[in-house]
């Protein structure tokens, strides 16, 4: 069999922990009313559901009311950035949607769609070198004509953290909805939405050791948004469809756990991304860091290598056993560079030798060693000639 | 780590490379699949090698073999070493066998490489041809099936390639591959076995059109030179070739050679076809040299065509000369002659005009 695999993908997702999974489990079977039900059985499962939403209110530091349960990350932002666009149109005729130019497709690709089939005027700012949008840049179009803005808070690729709360800011002052896909963010960094000073928050569990299939949405109070799955009233409205109650204890419980123990978890990520980025700076010849070199996850460590097919890399680190992932992850073997890199400016030639290395709680630091070990070898058995070479 | 070995193999959707996927993982072996992506999705005429299906073929059946599975682009590296010299010797009237230089530059050049990047110690295909590993170095044997043998195309390997060849169906018949084939973890029927030209779905001449190689037509002369009729093109043509030729005559007309400096085909009959005496340039002996100077062995002219007794003798830079038994129609330039000594491959080289 292949040799024991070391999971260095934690920004894609993680496993469920025992204690959240522990959690959820009464919510199958045993405790299994529909919330919305009048009997005795519907009312335990509300009450599971509400004191969940009442957990991951106390991590935001909102009120329960200000959190909608969602079915996942995506969902969070797409109800998000929809939601809030028409209803600020309806509201006084705002028409124009800013977002970074390193945005998540959940956000991206929601922007574009509200920009080709819905008449929204879409603005994608662009960012520097490091993955950064320019408050400058945001203040230079910021006007009341605009809806809503998105820009992300810790980003998937390259791990560069954006100062939400200086950002949210700038909109507040205009009277502008602010969005910020904390999807990521949400696993490491705090998320006290009054801090943040952010109007929407986007999140899902699976990024922080709780299941698949659920996300949350931060709505402060007051904020209109049309909802854009129509049904029953669940969630106010704004995300009907009968409550998924282990999902969302689950969420709610591994947020809790994330919160408690954010210190000691970064303390530890920190020091094995720290290493990583040291040791494959020294190692791996040509080996550039993507992303921001001090303001980003604690877990994360993102390079490019030049003349390196990226998807082979990752294929070869993976029959080696070690689980990684670039931005250009593709299984079919046909690489494009992901539209991430590209707006950090990096070339084609760079950004195709893309790869990530995110740790997890419980990663072990003998594992990144053996995995320091072996990458600088692999890129170099998978380094193209210069080109026309032979 | 072990010393175990790990063998990377080589997929293709079909049923031979998944045969000997099957093969290796009933015995255990720690494997793993490997498959380039040689052409784009949408780029010119649709490519029969490694389409989506192709993909999807193969990675269900690691899936089934319940191992991992890797698709490596190569496209580049394709288009450099085979399609291009294709194109350009076809475009000079060659007919050369691009199977030949993909498995040099290919299979056993990029795809080794990535497999041992990979860290395997092994990379197994599904040709039908045996590797036996002495201590003195490696010996490539025909396929134990005469019918199915594919050490021809497999003659540019050196012992550096064989070291870490395997090939799990070099022992098996056609019909025990089909056995093996029925196994409810493998892809249903071969959609299509594997022919030489894998990048050409279909209509040859489409494909060269769509690449720039447009035909360039030109006379059909006699052998005193005599005007006959009109040929579309020499690529079109293959030396001993005798349907097609759009002449009327009162005799059979062969093809007997192709003269490109003035773009003519020269036609004769039966007797006057074929050649006993060549030249090879780009010789690779596997062994890594000749077994003598100047020796006599059993010589392969074409793929899937009858050996004959030849004599070669041995130059600098890789050329040798030879001298079959007999007249051959079919001696191309452009394609390979190689070489065996009972059946061991001795090695190769390039027929010159
Ligand atoms: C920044 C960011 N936003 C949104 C998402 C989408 O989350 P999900 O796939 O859970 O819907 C992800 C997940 O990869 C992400 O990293």
């Amino acid at each position: 069999m292949a040799p024991a695999n070391v999971y260095l993908d934690h920004a894609a997702t993680t496993p469920v922990d025992p204690r959240v999974l522990a959690a959820m489990l009464p919510y199958f079977s045993e405790t299994y009313g529909n919330p919305s039900s009048v009997h005795a059985y519907g009312q335990r499962a509300e009450a599971a559901l509400e004191s969940a939403r009442e957990q991951v209110s106390r991590v935001l530091g909102c009120r329960p009311a200000e959190v909608i349960f969602t079915a996942s990350g995506s969902e969070s932002d797409n109800l998000a950035l929809r939601g809030a666009a028409f209803a600020e149109r309806e509201r006084r005729g705002a028409d124009t949607i800013l977002v970074s130019a390193v945005e998540h497709p959940a956000v991206l690709k929601t922007a574009r769609q509200l920009q080709q089939q819905f008449g929204f005027r879409l603005v994608v700012l662009p960012v520097d070198a490091c993955g950064l949008v320019s408050p400058a840049d945001l203040a230079e179009h910021l006007s009341p004509q605009v809806a809503v803005v998105s820009i992300l808070y810790a980003n998937n690729e390259i791990g560069t953290i954006h100062p939400i709360a200086m950002l949210a800011a700038q909109c507040r002052d205009l009277g502008v909805v602010f969005h910020t896909d904390a999807v990521q963010a949400a696993s490491q960094l705090p998320v006290d939405v009054g801090e943040l000073g952010v109007d929407l928050l986007a999140m899902g569990a699976h990024k922080f050791y709780g299941p698949k299939g659920v996300g949350a949405l931060y709505v402060r109070n007051g904020i209109g948004l049309l909802p854009w799955l129509t049904g029953g009233g669940q969630e106010q409205g704004r995300r009907p469809g009968t409550h998924n109650v282990p999902l969302a204890v689950g969420l709610a419980e591994a947020l809790a756990l994330t919160a408690a123990e954010r210190q000691s978890r970064n303390a530890h990520q920190q020091r094995l991304r720290d290493r990583i980025i040291s040791a494959v700076e020294q190692t791996v010849d040509g080996a550039r860091l993507t992303g921001h070199p001090s303001e980003r996850l604690p877990n994360h460590a993102s390079f490019v290598f030049p003349d390196v097919d990226g998807n082979a890399l990752l294929a070869a680190l993976d029959a080696r056993g070690f689980a990684c992932s670039s931005g250009s992850a593709c299984k079919s073997g046909t690489p494009e560079p992901s539209e991430t890199l590209l707006a950090l400016g990096l070339p084609r030639r760079l950004a195709l030798g893309s790869l990530r290395v995110t740790v997890g709680k419980d990663t072990d630091p003998q594992a990144v060693e053996r995995f320091l070990d072996i990458l600088p070898p692999v890129v170099a058995a998978l380094r193209r000639p210069a080109a026309g070479g032979k | 780590m072990t010393s175990r070995r790990r063998i990377a193999v080589a997929m293709s959707g079909g049923v031979d490379s998944s045969v000997a996927a099957a093969l290796l993982r009933d015995a255990g072996e720690d494997a793993f699949g490997l498959m380039l992506r040689l052409s784009g999705e949408d780029a010119g005429p649709a490519n029969r090698c490694c389409a989506p299906a192709d993909v999807a073929a193969a990675r269900q059946v690691a899936g089934q073999l319940d191992f991992p599975f890797y698709v490596v682009d190569a496209r580049e590296a394709f288009e450099q070493s085979v399609i291009s010299p294709f194109l350009s010797g076809y475009a000079q009237g060659l007919t050369p066998n691009p199977c030949i230089e993909c498995n040099r530059s290919i299979r056993w050049g990029v795809l080794l490489e990535h497999a041992l990047a990979f860290g395997a110690t092994h990379l197994a295909t599904g040709h039908y041809a045996r590797v036996e590993h002495l201590d003195g170095g490696h010996i490539l044997r025909t396929g134990l099936d005469a019918r199915k043998d594919q050490s021809y195309v497999l003659h540019v390997l050196t012992q550096s390639h064989l070291a870490h060849a395997i090939f799990p169906l070099g022992e098996l018949t056609k019909e025990q591959v089909r056995a093996h084939a029925r196994d409810p973890r493998l892809p249903v029927a071969d959609r299509h076995e594997s022919q030489d030209l894998c990048f050409v779905d279909g209509d040859y001449r489409a494909f060269l059109a769509a690449r720039g190689v447009a035909p360039n037509p030109g006379p059909i002369l006699g052998l005193e030179g005599e005007h006959l009729g009109q040929h579309s093109g020499l690529a079109h043509y293959t030396l001993g070739q005798r349907q097609g030729l759009g002449i009327a005559s009162r005799q059979a007309l062969y093809v007997v050679e192709k003269d490109r400096a003035r773009n003519a085909l020269i036609v004769g009959r039966r007797e006057q076809v074929g050649r006993q005496r060549f030249d090879l340039a780009h010789v690779n002996w596997i062994a890594g040299a000749p077994p003598a100077p100047t020796f006599e062995a059993h010589a392969q002219v074409r793929y899937h065509a009858v050996r004959l007794r030849a004599r070669v003798e041995c130059r600098a830079d890789a050329r040798a000369a030879v001298e079959l038994e007999a007249t051959q129609p079919d001696v191309a330039p452009g394609q390979s002659a190689v070489f065996f000594a009972g059946d061991i491959c001795l090695g190769g080289g390039i027929i010159q005009p």
